[in-house]
């Protein structure tokens, strides 16, 4: 890692520069466009420094957004309803009890189809399918389901809508890993005289640990993808999905581009998060690095 | 149940299994009583299918067609001639790898909002969306699949005096293909989804992001439950296509063996 | 350096860097193999034998000395398609069949197609697979890959075979009959061969020129050239010149195992 940071840091300070190109290509019709009514000729810098800086940009530059996110999460009330930190968290509340779903309901499933041939051979198809139809679709149901059955705030059919997106990961990763014993492994217990289930609480399931691990990056990414999709098409007035909607109606790009980068930063965090426990787990199991 | 399944079986089950689900539903239905305005009975789903299918052929069109196949298209392919041409470079690989790692990670559908607002609310706004989503996992992979084969497969290449373009060609694209084929595959499962939030955002008056969002304000369930049934057929034939090319350009691979 | 030498080695030194300081590969190795011998290379591991083997292919530069092959540097060498080389595992690749693996390097060195079918049933006869041209390595046993990545290294022309382990996986039985199968193929076809193995019968049995190695650093403790005879069958391993000079061989490995 520590001799890739040179080439990431050019590939990153490339990116930015690029972006700024951009912004400077992208926002020149405007400016040009202004200048031209008000009969005036700008020179090249007064034009540079007005794409630069414009309030609906098409392309904004990366010094507005990072302007904009300061404000957005550092400046403002976190109860005020302009507060990133305020729409991340809901955000997050619904992206954390989507991904206890994906978790549980993951991990159920895949101890089932381990344990039972019959049972692999008639979900595993279904859980594969299930992930192949787009949620974005089955949203709306999900809200007009969970609202019948009583559920009367957002956040119950959010979490599904997450939990729907990171289960998967999770179930591919634990058959897997239930499955890692080799035949001598296996063999050994036989001789034991081991029960089924003691092979699966001594073997089976510390066997599977590492694949859970490994498994949770992609499932935290995945639910938080659920969360903000299930923001859109729910009619949500809060949540970094919720913004981005607003932003689209209203025509403010900022929102939309602040919204996308407080997205960012969420995903950022809770993959390192994880990252972190994922290390610490491995750790306490005795991985070695 | 040891041993090998049969044919039979592995068809028998999940299908058995999944009418079961819909003879549940079915009944669940009629016999609760259960309003239409909540949850149709399939066969009532059945039934609007049938009536509208005019109406659900140009919103396939539109939604998976124009929009999703074309985006996976334009980003796949961009995300596989990218890594070629980082994979020349050990400098931008080192840099560009971990960035590109990062960002599949990253909620990308995000920029669905900003890509309607640049390219309109048709179509061509929906499959930039699916370019950008899909153009990460399948630069990673094709990138990961590059490099995945051994020290000892480039040294006989060596001692052949191999061009770059012949090792290429000739060891590291095969080897690549099971990477390649695994981010294909995730590209198909967020094409679809991409497509359809892109509408949410903004839409003519066609797609079924846009026929979704309508019907349920007008409490029309069974077309919405119809728009579901398009999506998930269009959804599992795409993933079952890229599947079968997948069985038959990596015979040779353990996991298809 | 005579006229008939074909690859010849002068003082080579090859030092690795590694995180737990310099590790001395090879110091101070100088040999001269001439045409048409079969030449082992025998040493316990890290004595620098598949080092010097890579060295000679030019798949690691020597960090002092001078390597000529065919009087000429390794690199030239291998651009000019000198030798055929032979990995420790068959490395075939799946997606191939048996015949398309013996073709990968007639096809990147620009043979015509007729010559390649022409090429690969040569060799595919010589090595005792015919027939399972169609195959694909997957379909095979492990002896049968080995046999058919030897095909590989024989198909194109080039006079000198190179070959690291080539048995080491493999079971003893199957190990003597490829010997015997090497032995009969270096005789049809007058290659000059070059040979690594940690197994003294299987240097004793196939070479006429045994070079044993030893570690830290890796260099030459003896060179041995054969008195067996030319014809050798399987059964000459129970003569008592084969025991001689196994002997001489197990002394020769104690003798740089003890200097250190």
């Amino acid at each position: 890692m520590r001799r890739n940071i040179g080439p990431i840091l050019v590939v990153v300070l490339a990116i930015i520069a690029i972006w700024y190109a951009g912004s400077f290509a992208m926002n020149r019709a405007w400016t040009m466009d202004q200048a031209a009514r008000a009969g005036t000729e700008p020179s090249f810098s007064e034009v540079f420094r007005d794409t630069m800086n414009q309030d609906r940009a098409v392309l904004p530059a990366p010094h507005q957004v990072a302007a904009e996110l300061y404000d957005g999460i550092i400046d403002k009330k976190v109860t005020s309803k302009r507060s990133l930190v305020y729409h991340g968290y809901i955000t997050f509340q619904a992206t954390m009890a989507g991904f206890a779903l994906g978790i549980v309901g993951g991990v159920a499933l895949a101890v089932i189809i381990v344990l039972s041939r019959a049972m692999d051979l008639t979900l595993m198809p279904w859980a594969i399918i299930s992930q192949t139809i787009p949620v974005v679709a089955l949203a709306p149901m999900i809200v007009v389901l969970s609202n019948a059955l009583g559920a009367d705030s957002l956040m119950v059919p959010k979490a599904i809508i997450a939990g729907y997106l990171s289960f998967f990961p999770v179930l591919v990763s634990m058959v897997a890993g239930l499955r890692s014993p080799d035949a001598m492994q296996l063999d050994l217990l036989r001789t034991y005289g081991a029960t089924k289930g003691q092979v699966f609480w001594k073997l089976r399931l510390p066997a599977s640990m590492p694949y859970f691990f490994a498994s949770l990056k992609i499932a935290v990414a995945a639910s938080l993808v659920g969360a903000i999709v299930g923001e859109l098409p729910t009619g949500a007035i809060a949540g970094l999905g919720a913004r981005m909607l607003i932003g689209s109606q209203f025509g403010e790009p900022m929102i939309m581009w602040s919204a996308l980068f407080a997205a960012a930063l969420l995903a950022a965090l809770l993959i390192w998060v994880v990252t972190w426990v994922e290390r610490l787990a491995g750790r306490l199991m005795g991985v070695q690095a | 149940m040891r041993g090998q399944a049969t044919r039979m079986q592995k068809i028998a089950l999940p299908l058995g299994f999944g009418l079961l689900v819909v003879l549940l539903w079915e009944a669940m239905v009629r016999g609760l009583d259960i309003p239409l305005a909540i949850l149709p009975a399939p066969s009532e789903i059945a039934d609007r299918f049938a009536a509208s299918t005019g109406t659900l052929w140009i919103d396939f069109v539109q939604t998976v067609i124009k929009g999703a196949l074309t985006g996976m298209l334009i980003g796949t392919l961009t995300g596989f001639a990218v890594a070629l041409l980082i994979d020349r470079s050990d400098f931008l690989r080192r840099g560009l790898l971990p960035v590109a790692s990062f960002m599949a990670a990253l909620p990308i559908v995000g920029v669905a909002p900003i890509m309607v607002m640049w390219f309109g609310f048709d179509w061509h706004s929906k499959a930039a969306v699916v370019a950008v989503m899909v153009f990460f996992p399948m630069l990673v992979n094709t990138l990961a699949g590059l490099g995945a084969t051994d020290l000892m497969q480039r040294d006989l290449m060596r001692t052949y005096s191999a061009t770059h373009v012949q090792s290429l060609i000739k060891l590291r694209l095969p080897a690549a293909m099971p990477f390649i084929f695994n981010g294909l595959k995730i590209a198909t499962t967020l094409a679809l989804i991409g497509a359809i939030v892109a509408e949410y955002f903004g839409s003519p008056t066609r797609g079924m992001g846009f026929r979704i969002s309508t019907e349920v304000g007008r409490l029309g369930i069974d077309m919405v439950w119809a728009e579901i049934v398009v999506s998930a057929i269009s959804g599992t034939v795409l993933y079952g296509l890229v599947a079968l090319v997948e069985r038959w350009v990596t015979f040779w691979h353990p996991s298809q063996r | 350096m005579s006229q008939d030498t074909v690859i010849s080695a002068k003082n080579l030194s090859l030092t690795f860097q590694t995180n737990d300081g310099p590790v001395n590969a090879l110091k101070d190795v100088s040999l001269d193999i001439n045409r048409g011998e079969f030449v082992s290379f025998i040493g316990p591991s890290g004595c620098g034998k598949t080092t010097f083997l890579r060295v000679m292919a030019d798949l690691e530069k020597p960090t002092a000395g001078k390597v000529t092959v065919n009087g000429v540097s390794p690199e030239e060498a291998r651009k000019n398609r000198a030798y055929g080389y032979v990995f420790q595992a068959a490395g075939l690749y799946p997606w191939r069949t048996i015949g398309g693996n013996i073709r990968l390097p007639l096809e990147i060195m620009g043979y015509d197609k007729a010559a390649q079918a022409e090429r690969v049933k040569q060799v595919l006869e010589l090595v005792e697979l015919a027939g399972f041209e169609k195959k694909y390595p997957w379909q095979l046993s492990g002896g049968m890959q080995q046999r058919a990545s030897i095909a590989r290294a024989l198909a194109f022309d080039a006079d000198i075979l190179l070959m690291d382990e080539p048995f080491g996986a493999l079971d003893e039985i199957v190990r003597d009959h490829l010997n015997e199968q090497l032995l009969a193929l270096w005789k049809k076809t007058n290659k000059t061969i070059g040979f690594v193995t940690h197994s003294i019968p299987e240097a004793v049995f196939l070479s006429t020129k045994i070079v044993v190695m030893s570690p830290r650093p890796g260099r030459i403790s003896d060179v041995i050239d054969s008195p067996l005879p030319a014809e050798r069958p399987l059964d000459i391993r129970d003569t008592k010149e084969f025991i001689e000079l196994s002997h001489r061989v197990r002394e020769g490995l104690r003798a740089g195992h003890e200097a250190e």
